[in-house]
């Protein structure tokens, strides 16, 4: 190995993390060197490998219990319904988002967004995101087709989402669920994209088709438009790109 | 273990309401991501739990001092801090494999261990628990974790540059280290004892 660049810059360009100068820089270098090629292939398959192996490792239930006793009771009330779930720290998020619901209760009627600013919507979607990132809690319909997932939302919503399959384009549909976002019920889609997940919020939009917005909180990235009447806000800890390429897929 | 390590840190009891919310939210929701950063660093499950209890405790007493931001690499931070604490005290030995670059492409496998390993997962597991720990924290952040290198930079508290390098090395060992498993050692055993 001679090229200086297979033990570096190569790197930053697998992850995605070069500036778009420098991955410019990097392809126009793979023209002329073989080394890099032969590397980055190397690299990529290793990645898919680590990535395929399933090696992530989830808490124990008996770490959370344990967890449980150590901090004590939460402080929430206990909303009745959600007594019923089982998993311990499910209903506390479910209680801080009825809490969140209640604040800004006086003010929501029709839409999700027509009251506070941006950001407190892309707080309530990221919080819903990590939600449903809890063991169990991610699709209330667990499949990969959109024949199966769509018919599952008729008469759950007073709107029909648009659900689709992007899994040749490398997002492939997971399922889909129910969720609520600021009082509202709003259907949400599950996507796959390499090794994360990317929810996409769904509820009728209040204006006509928008330009995509976007931005980031706690570290994940959100986009949101609107199309065809509908409201979509798409949010993961996939890179913005990769986002914005699945906010194209939606326009097509 | 357990309350001793807490410091000057704020009483369980003392976080108000409102706060224990926000940690609710914010930061208990990564239980998982702290779990398996512990385990790939310990290399155990069991010591895991315990540590990444330790450092979920360690996070509420100190909630106070997160002020807004990645809560996930805030917590992350607490857990690898916890973890390497704990392998100075318990384990030292692990640490020395540390900067040790041309050390051995070590204990790999046997051709009989490699035989019996011949599942995909049960290899990889072994190459990456093979690496040194900061190698095999950059690469658990990044390939399991699905950190940035800004919220790896973060975690580890080193600049973005060395990240990119500590994954370029790290990546290349675990190459070498899946490709040619029976590669002769160069220092016999020398960190064994």
């Amino acid at each position: 190995m001679n090229c200086e660049l297979t033990g570096s810059v190569l790197h930053g360009y697998l992850d995605g993390e070069l500036d778009a100068a420098r991955a410019a820089d990097f392809e126009r270098h793979l023209v002329s060197c073989p080394e890099c090629v032969r590397a980055l292939e190397a690299q990529e398959s290793l990645r898919s490998s680590l990535q395929g192996a399933a090696l992530y490792e989830r808490a124990p239930s008996s770490l959370r219990e344990k967890l449980r006793t150590e901090l004590g009771p939460p402080r929430l009330a206990v909303p009745t319904a959600a007594v019923l779930r089982p998993t311990p720290w499910r209903w506390l998020a479910i209680a801080a988002a009825l809490l969140l619901a209640a604040l800004a209760g006086w003010r929501l009627l029709p839409g999700v967004r027509n009251s506070g600013s941006e950001t407190q919507l892309a707080a309530a979607i990221v919080d819903a995101h990590l939600r449903s990132l809890q063991p169990g809690h991610l699709e209330d319909v667990v499949s990969t087709d959109q024949h199966t997932v769509k018919p599952w939302f008729d008469g759950k919503l007073d709107f029909a989402p648009p659900v689709r399959d992007f899994v040749d384009q490398g997002f492939p549909l997971q399922g889909g669920r129910l969720d609520v976002v600021r009082g509202r019920t709003v259907a949400v889609l599950v996507y796959a994209r390499r090794k994360h997940l990317v929810n996409v919020f769904i509820w009728p939009a209040a204006e006509s088709d928008s330009h995509p917005s976007s931005g980031s909180q706690l570290g994940y990235n959100w986009v949101s438009w609107s199309r065809n009447g509908m409201e979509l806000y798409a949010v993961s800890d996939v890179n913005p790109a990769d986002l914005s390429e699945l906010q194209r897929l939606s326009m097509e | 273990m357990g309350s001793g390590v807490a410091g000057k840190g704020t009483d369980v009891s003392d976080l108000d309401s409102e706060e224990r919310v926000r940690f609710e939210q914010l930061v208990l929701p990564h239980l998982d991501a702290a779990f398996n950063l512990a385990r790939w660093l310990l290399r155990n499950r069991a010591d895991a739990q315990d540590v990444a209890q330790e450092a979920m405790l360690r996070a509420f007493r100190f909630f106070r001092g997160f002020h807004g931001g990645d809560a996930r690499a805030w917590l992350l931070q607490i857990v690898r801090n916890t973890c390497f604490t704990w392998l100075e005290k318990h384990r030292s030995v692990d640490l020395m494999t540390e900067f040790d670059e041309e050390l051995h492409l070590q204990p790999s496998m046997s051709p009989e261990s490699q035989a019996i390993a011949g599942d995909n997962r049960e290899r990889l597991t072994r190459a990456l628990e093979d690496l040194p720990p900061r190698f095999r924290e950059i690469l658990v952040l990044r390939e399991l974790e699905g950190c940035s290198y800004k919220e790896i930079a973060a975690i580890t508290s080193t600049p973005i540059g060395t990240v990119m390098s500590g994954l370029a090395r790290a990546r290349q060992r675990l190459q070498r280290t899946l490709t040619q498993p029976g590669a002769p050692k160069k220092q016999e055993a020398s960190h064994e004892l």
